[in-house]
């Protein structure tokens, strides 16, 4: 009885598994068909009709914007409940030690690309209050016993805070992911130092040389051109500045690999069906995931646009790549 | 006992494996370029492939979900299609032998605000069964356009069945003289699950008095309860019925047409006060 119960699992199981391989092998056994007919296109077709990935689907460049734009306005309303759901509550470390690594002084100012609910600007503000709060206490401490002529500097000096206000920018192609942001921001009371601008990553709508920070924190795995992100990046980029990329990217364990993929095409279109009744946008989702590059070709990628000293760290067993590069 | 279950894993594995091939040769077929909603990967339109694991997991997730928020009505409708795969087979082989079932599976008519002729219903004697259904609707503010889609049945033809149970549902409330309170909603359930055996309409029917006062609860289990089970079981089984084509026809003509009793109790639609 238990030998066929455990022979039952274990059917069910390659089921599941061949199931994703099929599909997975289906996917790429479409998108092979389609782009070699694509490909026959660029030649003919003058106006360069070119095809891209949109999750296992092959669609044309021009509409992967758009439905990728279908796609958060649908998630928009249940967005962090289901990061919550789907990552069980992981992203939050996954955020806390990006903005570890990125360290921000208080007075920088930070460009969050598709900042959307704006998970990493909150962060950002927190830290740096956090930091000038902690300054402030190092030179209450060091000054115990001020003189007279240390008290009148000290009144004479007190609106210094003025230049040291560090600014966030949350830039989203996306109204309604924008549109949740703000009301979070609303309901935490956080208003100082924040603004919310609609604009794409491939084209910002911002000068050159404008901030210290760029980060694009699982983002850039849904802009159709990369290429053209990271060099907009570099662009706004002042000299010195970082850009920080939170992805997710390839798992090198084998059995965490397998683990994850099960996970992913498992669990987590259900999840999206039951939670935010949107099984085909979390589809996307684990899809858009595999098809993104791993990490060293990411890196790459963005030694190309021109960055400097670029390095990753794989959080999770590489489920989240945190990639880093300097303009110089 | 183990033997038949294995043996029909094997079968839905083949099944699956040949949903599949099927699913990718409809996607080559329509891999052009503006590819559009008219356009579906899958059996049907809305059709979503899941494997035996995602359809437990709905299972248990959407009934969690549908009891927690008994609003959610698209939880219900997948609770039901994710476990209601034996008794669709079962309406489906009752239709078949039934000939104006039959007539149904091959013509597959919808239920829909679009398909539906209003000014002429409006127009029928006061009685008849096209007349009573749009009372039906005014009187409890519903359209037959909010029923959803069929996503994760794994069979064109048990999807419509799926499908036209929910668009008969309205019709149901007018062949019982049931409102859409909680009460008649709950009387409608133990007849469905009496008469389809969905888990789904079980669940319902079990669950569904746990939200009643002490009233209609009473109500319920000496008059309602019992007529509602009674005619489930011998009415003539109410989703093989054309009833498109018998809008002229009289309510209690039909109703004797299908073995069911009138309502022991009336119940008015202005009954809506919370339970």
């Amino acid at each position: 009885m238990a030998a066929s119960m455990r022979l039952l699992v274990r059917r069910v199981l390659r089921l599941s598994h061949r199931n994703i391989n099929v599909a997975a092998a289906g996917g790429s056994g479409r998108s092979g068909c389609c782009s070699g007919s694509s490909s026959c296109r660029c030649f003919s077709d003058a106006t360069g009709d070119r095809s891209t990935h949109f999750g296992f689907e092959t669609v044309p460049e021009t509409e992967k914007a758009k439905r990728v734009y279908k796609v958060f306005e649908n998630v928009a309303q249940k967005y962090d409940v289901m990061n919550d759901a789907m990552s069980l509550g992981i992203h939050r470390v996954w955020k806390d030690m990006l903005l570890h690594a990125m360290h921000p002084q208080p007075g920088v100012r930070l460009l969050d690309v598709a900042g959307g609910t704006g998970d990493i600007a909150f962060r950002f503000l927190e830290y740096v209050q956090s930091q000038q709060e902690r300054q402030k206490r190092r030179a209450a401490r060091s000054t115990q016993t001020p003189s007279w002529q240390d008290i009148s500097t000290n009144y004479s000096t007190e609106d210094k805070d003025g230049p040291q206000e560090s600014k966030a920018v949350v830039c989203d192609i996306n109204k309604e992911m924008l549109k949740v942001g703000k009301q979070k921001a609303d309901s935490m009371g956080v208003s100082a130092g924040l603004s919310w601008v609609v604009g794409d990553a491939e084209e910002l709508p911002f000068d050159d040389d404008q901030f210290d920070i760029y980060t694009i924190a699982f983002g850039i795995r849904n802009v159709t051109h990369i290429d053209q992100a990271l060099q907009e990046a570099l662009r706004v980029l002042k000299p010195g500045g970082r850009f920080m990329c939170l992805e997710f990217s390839k798992v090198t364990n084998p059995v965490l690999a397998r683990l994850y993929d099960t996970y992913s095409f498992q669990m987590i279109p259900v999840l999206g069906e039951v939670i935010a009744g949107d099984w085909k946008s979390y589809q996307y989702l684990v899809e858009s995931i595999r098809k993104f590059p791993d990490q060293e070709e990411f890196k790459g990628m963005i030694e190309d646009a021109g960055f400097y000293c670029v390095h990753y760290h794989n959080l999770t067993g590489g489920v989240v790549a945190l990639h880093s590069g300097f303009k110089l | 006992m183990s033997l038949c279950a294995v043996k029909g894993f094997q079968r839905l594995r083949q099944r699956q494996c040949v949903l599949i091939s099927k699913a990718v040769c409809v996607h080559q077929l329509h891999s052009s370029p503006g590819f559009t909603d008219s356009c579906y990967d899958g059996l049907y339109p809305g059709h979503i492939q899941t494997t035996p694991i995602q359809k437990a997991l709905l299972a248990v997730g959407s009934g969690v979900a549908a009891l927690q928020n008994p609003y959610r009505h698209d939880m219900v409708a997948v609770l039901g299609e994710t476990t209601g795969h034996l008794a669709l087979i079962n309406l489906r082989d009752r239709m078949k032998n039934d000939p104006e079932g039959y007539t149904i599976l091959t013509e597959r008519p919808r239920i829909r605000l679009s398909t539906l002729d209003l000014s002429r219903m409006a127009s029928l004697p006061d009685g008849s069964f096209g007349r009573e259904y749009l009372r039906f609707l005014e009187d409890n503010h519903v359209t037959p356009d909010s029923r959803a889609d069929v996503k994760f049945v794994d069979n064109e033809e048990l999807a419509y069945v799926m499908q036209r149970y929910r668009e008969v549902h309205d019709l149901l409330h007018t062949l019982l003289g049931m409102p859409t309170n909680m009460l008649g909603e709950v009387a409608v359930k133990w007849f469905e699950a009496a008469q389809t055996g969905l888990p789904m309409c079980a669940l319902g029917a079990v669950l569904g008095p746990l939200r009643l006062n002490s009233s209609r609860l009473q109500s319920l289990f000496t008059s309602l309860g019992p007529w509602a089970l009674q005619n489930g079981r011998r009415s003539r089984c109410i989703l093989s019925i054309f009833y498109e084509r018998r809008w002229e026809q009289n309510l209690e003509d039909l109703r004797q047409e299908l073995n069911i009793e009138p309502p022991p109790v009336i119940l008015s639609a202005a009954n809506k006060r919370s339970t």
